[in-house]
């Protein structure tokens, strides 16, 4: 899975494992991601592809092997510097994780407070998000009043607000209807165009063929193609 | 400190009411107890102060003491611990105050034979709460000197009410620590208790990119508001009984001789300043460990 060229790599994933206890839940992954690639990650469930994608924004540590992200050795990071690390990243989850006490406009600009931006630009900023999610209407309302659909699209707007080098998404589609789940996969694939990497888990094929994108297949926490099934 | 984060802090109070009042009533109930314990204390300090100042001590001389042992008896005393001057009266001018004083009587100590007032000192004391503790000593002191017939001052019970105060003051601050550490630890809990309801919110947070200290320091102003608002509570209770108090009490009473007054301010600007820092304190503690994990 590892590309030639080195300079124009993004992420890179050295004999990555995880352990829990005895249980070893992702074993010899290598894995080089270019820079604005469209990634799926797929496999059925429990083959590792959450835990590969919280490993990369380190919200698991790893337990063998080396992470680098854009020049940052993950293994080596300092706690102080992580926030610093999860800037780079837009983060989409299957179940949204909005604040509930916090309304839409606030959710959004949360990230952007986070990272310590005057609060004309955030305003300025999160105006814009919403308007690309096509949410700006309902920025005053609190995300339990909205439907999963246009949760997830506030989740995005969210992700993408920092101007994120990566997007990691979750299952975005994985608990919305078939509608829903394509505007999802279009705003993504419209961030794509401007030019963020982006890292989708998904057991959907149908999304898969429907947008294109490298496929990366685990299988019990290995790597796995088609060539080596046998 | 950014208006962003007293932003965040407000509406984290407006979300968790209930928790809030709990911790702001803990830290005004423990502002009213340890307050009052030092109200009650200053006052008490300031008064037994007035009326230690008018105290003296007496020195009678047995009749048979020359003039020498008077000067040896004199210097003596002066060189004792807590003795801040001495004055000789004779016999005679004893008599002759005491014939002032009975005016139209004195005409009935015409008759004496011989004078039978003794020679006597007056001592003056150092204005200490140290020589009022040590007062008996002293008074034993000078009995043990020979050609020393008696001793004697007026308010022996003020030196025994300055050592049970001297007692209740310690307990009182034995108390007020309590206070202080019970009402941290209760803050502590509610912040604890409001860490675990927004526990997913921190999470959030985290992977957003927040900072620890972009977590923490609206965790820090809560808190500290919590102090300041309970501190206020707690005093301004605290001066409504005090000011009924003071308004029953026989306005004769309170003359010179027992003056009773609330806090300077300065004393309450440092009341409010420990309270704010209970607080502060109790918010660190939970903080320290919630943000570990």
């Amino acid at each position: 899975m590892s590309n030639g060229n080195n300079e124009n790599n993004l992420i890179r994933m050295f004999h990555v494992y995880r352990r829990y206890g005895n249980k070893t839940a992702l074993v010899d992954i290598n894995i080089d991601i270019k820079k604005n690639e469209f990634i799926y990650i797929t496999g059925p469930s429990g083959a590792g592809k959450t835990t590969l994608l919280k490993l990369l924004y380190l919200g698991e540590p790893i337990s063998e092997g080396q992470i680098i992200i854009d020049g940052v050795n993950l293994a080596r990071i300092k706690k102080n510097k992580i926030p610093l690390l999860r800037r780079k990243f837009g983060i989409i989850f299957q179940e949204f994780k909005l604040i509930p006490t916090k309304n839409v406009f606030e959710n959004v600009a949360l990230v952007l407070e986070a990272a310590g931006k005057q609060s004309r630009y955030i305003q300025k900023k999160v105006s814009s998000m919403l308007r690309a999610v096509g949410m700006e209407d309902r920025q005053n309302s609190f995300p339990l009043s909205l439907s999963g659909g246009e949760q997830q699209r506030v989740a995005i707007a969210r992700a993408m607000a920092g101007d994120p080098k990566i997007i990691l998404a979750d299952e975005p589609t994985g608990s919305l209807d078939d509608d829903s789940a394509e505007q999802v996969i279009e705003l993504i694939k419209e961030f794509h165009a401007r030019g963020s990497t982006i890292i989708i888990t998904t057991h959907d094929t149908k999304l898969i063929k429907k947008t294109g994108g490298r496929m990366i297949h685990l299988k019990q926490g290995r790597l796995w193609s088609p060539s080596n099934q046998h | 400190m950014k208006p962003l984060h007293f932003k965040h802090a407000l509406s984290d109070i407006s979300n968790n009411r209930l928790l809030n009042i709990v911790s702001i009533i803990t830290i005004a109930f423990s502002v009213i107890i340890t307050s009052s314990i030092i109200l009650f204390f200053t006052n008490t300090t300031s008064i037994l102060n007035i009326w230690k100042k008018g105290v003296k001590v007496m020195v009678y001389l047995s009749p048979e003491v020359s003039n020498e042992d008077i000067n040896e008896i004199q210097k003596k005393i002066l060189g004792m611990y807590g003795v801040k001057d001495i004055a000789f009266i004779s016999k005679e001018e004893a008599l002759k105050v005491l014939k002032q004083q009975m005016k139209r009587q004195s005409s009935l100590l015409d008759n004496l034979k011989e004078n039978p007032l003794p020679d006597a000192f007056e001592i003056h004391l150092i204005e200490s709460s140290e020589v009022w503790e040590k007062i008996e000593s002293l008074v034993s002191q000078v009995e043990s000197i020979p050609k020393v017939e008696e001793v004697e001052y007026g308010q022996k019970w003020l030196a025994r009410f300055s050592g049970i105060v001297y007692i209740f003051k310690l307990s009182g601050y034995a108390l007020g620590i309590l206070f202080f550490i019970a009402s941290v630890f209760i803050v502590a809990n509610m912040v604890r208790l409001v860490l675990y309801a927004r526990r997913d919110e921190i999470e959030i947070m985290r992977l957003v990119g927040a900072s620890d200290r972009f977590i923490k320091t609206p965790f820090y102003i809560e808190c500290i508001i919590q102090g300041a608002v309970g501190g206020i509570i707690g005093l301004l209770l605290l001066f409504l009984v005090f000011s009924s108090f003071t308004s029953n009490v026989d306005q004769g009473i309170t003359s010179d001789l027992i003056n009773i007054k609330f806090f300077s301010f300065t004393s309450l600007s440092a009341i409010l300043i420990c309270s704010m820092f209970i607080g502060w304190f109790g918010c660190f503690m939970s903080l320290k460990n919630y943000m570990k994990t």
